[in-house]
């Protein structure tokens, strides 16, 4: 194997000059390599979120203010929600894309080699501005990662490295959307039509159209801010006669979608796993591909739900309420297809299934918070207290995080042609599924008993909860370091991964040896109708 | 659309360059769309009256903005060397505005004048809709020898002042307090022997 592999490569002259060591990695144009990367930073970037947000739970573990100031405390807030956002959900699932997407759709590389290059290399600055930011006069942002005026207008230097940090991770958010939208209309190996694409390609595809459509917003709105703060304008500024309420209209236009370009690839994700250890075919491919598409498009037409209490009409009030709750309708179909793909099934429980289950279980209960929230007169009540809190990282950290762990353990093997450590993988489902609930299950309670969120300090009835909260995430927090441990043995060495280690699996993937070459379907492989999806 | 990959990849090339122009419209009508976002906020809050944001001016035109009266102004003062005389002798102000005007004290002897100025009003019954936040007439007044002095009075029309008011008419007068009379002795007295 080896040998056709360099075989196959001398064949290309245009890659005989392929540069060694570090300079590989920064000029490669390889889809693997830069999905490597991607991966590779996103977890970088999840364990300096994560040691973010133990600041502030060793911070909230008593009431009063113990080790950090309150200005400090909200740039540790408002920092870990940017970089756990722009800087390790989403560039997972792009380095997921650009690992996958080719492989499951038999192309030889992504459709822009030299873009995919650029999309990735513009991370690594943007994540110095975020970090960075922290070390300038006046600290960070310490808005929230909403950045609302007035606070945005008025902060110091922090905020301007903020924004420009959006402004190159939406850049390369955009370059990366063209990259895949352009992958998976045109590279498709001849006979796979759109409606026999893995469900990842799906969920890419709407995914990165989301991207193209709310990115270009966020970077206007911040754009605006920058003005307002430097060249005089007042588009939120209300001494000059703007309307700090524009902003998070314009804000939720595009951050509503957002949570969709978090959660999408990762419902993607899920639909490979849960029918490779069911040994089923994803049940409802067709309402799936469609339940993805209705979740696109009416995410544009529910940000007000974010602004109940900005005091918008009670017609208002009433359409985005109901039009928030009608998001529910193909959610829920993909939860009851997901379900049933296990029914009667073959099913077994390796680590990528169990945090497949671990998603589907506790992302339903995030839904669920959210349809409550969603209520306008619940909502009011509920408004930035910690039950938002636990719904939210409910749907993002079970949600998001947890699909992007099966994924992870389900195709290390391709990557690195070693099985990893099954054992070490369960212990760390299970330590991630205890301490995650541990940590967050209580904050609903604080939310419903009036605890407010990005606030140091808080009433002493909230104390005990806190305190669980604070043991729960510091146990969630150090034992993702097990992922480390697992993946580097996996690198290192282990037991030989066939080239299709889950006899459930299906796809294009699984045909080409583990680990998979450098170079794989430099010619369109045949497409078997009867390994496809639906 | 699914399309056969030539050897050259000439042909995919070409289709992929054409994708990423028609993406590439669909980012710059987002980036417009963002960029009318302001005016068109402000035309769909002035077309619906929701978030009106200049609703502060219509205060104006509602019954709690006042009207005008006028004021005038009035100064006294008896054989104590004082000259006394108001800044303006007319005004015209708002009900429910602040006013703030000076009279204008000038002590023409050699020796030192204590005195104190006590208000009067014209119609007497509009005394109680002048709601005075500061004026030189709530204590003592020490004028040196010679001595020029602007003192303030600053004050607010009630806005439930009589609708028949028309003309308020605000006079003072500076009586000269005997030495070694104490500031505000006369209220002591009451509650302190």
């Amino acid at each position: 194997m080896n040998a056709s592999h360099t075989a196959h490569h001398d064949d290309l002259g245009h890659h005989g000059h392929a540069p060694t060591g570090i300079m590989r990695w920064i000029t490669t144009t390889n889809h693997k390599d830069i999905g490597t990367m991607y991966l590779w930073f996103s977890f970088i970037m999840f364990l300096v979120g994560g040691a973010m947000s133990l600041v502030i739970r060793a911070e909230l573990m008593q009431p009063g203010i113990q080790y950090v100031s309150p200005e400090f405390y909200n740039q540790m807030l408002t920092l870990h929600a940017l970089i756990m956002v722009f800087g390790a959900i989403m560039p997972a699932f792009v380095g997921f894309a650009n690992w996958m997407l080719p492989l499951m759709l038999g192309a030889p590389d992504m459709a822009f080699a030299r873009m995919n290059n650029w999309s990735f290399w513009l991370l690594p600055p943007a994540a110095i501005l975020l970090t960075g930011s922290l070390f300038v006069p006046g600290g960070a942002a310490g808005t929230g990662w909403t950045l609302y005026p007035p606070l945005s207008v008025q902060m110091g230097i922090g905020m301007d490295m903020a924004i420009f940090a959006v402004h190159i991770l939406g850049m390369s958010s955009i370059m990366g959307s063209i990259n895949i939208i352009t992958t998976i209309l045109n590279l498709r190996t001849p006979g796979m039509t759109l409606m026999k694409m893995p469900m990842f390609a799906w969920t890419w595809l709407v995914t990165a159209f989301l991207l193209i459509a709310s990115m270009p917003i966020l970077a206007g709105a911040v754009t605006m801010l920058l003005t307002d703060r430097h060249f005089g304008t007042s588009f939120f500024a209300a001494a000059g006669g703007g309307d700090p309420v524009l902003f998070q209209h314009i804000f939720w236009f595009f951050g509503h979608p957002e949570v969709y370009i978090i959660a999408l690839p990762a419902f993607g994700v899920v639909s490979h796993v849960i029918p490779a250890f069911s040994r089923k075919p994803l049940f409802g491919y067709v309402s799936m591909v469609y339940a993805i598409a209705a979740i696109g498009l009416i995410s544009f037409f529910v940000w007000a739900h974010h602004m109940y209490v900005t005091g918008i009409p009670l017609t208002g009030q009433l359409y985005f309420m109901y039009a928030t709750l009608l998001i529910a309708v193909p959610t829920g179909v993909k939860v009851f297809n997901w379900v049933t793909t296990m029914w009667r099934g073959a099913l077994s429980f390796e680590t990528p299934m169990l945090f497949a289950l671990g998603f589907l279980f506790l992302f339903t209960i995030g839904g669920l918070t959210g349809l409550v929230l969603a209520i306008t007169a619940v909502d009011i009540q509920l408004q930035d207290t910690y039950y938002v809190v636990a719904h939210f990282h409910y749907v993002m950290v079970a949600g998001a995080l947890f699909s992007a762990y099966a994924g992870l353990y389900y195709w290390l093997p391709k990557w690195t042609g070693h099985m990893y450590n099954e054992s070490l993988g369960k212990l760390h489902f299970w330590l991630s599924i205890v301490f995650f609930n541990v940590a967050f299950f209580p904050q609903h309670f604080l939310g419903l008993a009036g605890m407010p969120r990005r606030i140091p300090d808080y009433a002493q009835q909230f104390t005990d909860f806190n305190m669980v909260s604070g043991i729960g995430a510091f146990g969630f927090g150090f034992s993702q370091l097990l992922v480390l441990v697992v993946v580097f043995q996996a690198m290192k060495g282990g037991a030989k991964a066939a080239a299709k280690p889950w006899d459930g699996a299906t796809g294009l993937e699984w045909t080409v040896p583990s680990p998979a070459p450098h170079h794989t379907f430099e010619d369109p492989p045949p497409f078997d109708q009867a390994t496809a999806h639906g | 659309m699914s399309q056969v990959l030539t050897p050259a990849g000439t042909l995919t090339k070409a289709a992929n360059r054409r994708l990423a122009l028609r993406l590439l419209v669909v980012i710059a009508g987002s980036l417009l769309f963002v960029a009318v976002q302001p005016g068109l906020y402000k035309a769909f809050c002035d077309w619906t009256g929701i978030y009106d944001i200049d609703r502060a001016d219509q205060l104006a035109h509602s019954p709690l903005a006042g009207r005008a009266v006028r004021l005038e102004f009035d100064a006294n003062s008896f054989d104590n060397g004082l000259r006394f005389r108001p800044e303006l002798a007319t005004l015209s102000a708002k009900t429910g505005n602040v006013v703030h005007v000076t009279y204008r004290v000038e002590n023409t002897r050699d020796t030192v004048v204590i005195g104190q100025a006590v208000p009067s009003y014209s119609p007497q019954h509009a005394g109680g809709y002048v709601k005075k936040l500061d004026c030189f007439c709530f204590k003592q007044q020490t004028f040196a020898p010679h001595e020029v002095r602007e003192l303030p009075v600053v004050f607010v029309l009630d806005p439930q002042l009589p609708a028949d008011v028309t003309t308020v008419t605000l006079s003072y007068t500076f009586f000269e307090v005997p030495e070694g009379s104490v500031q505000g002795r006369s209220v002591n007295s009451k509650s302190a022997p």
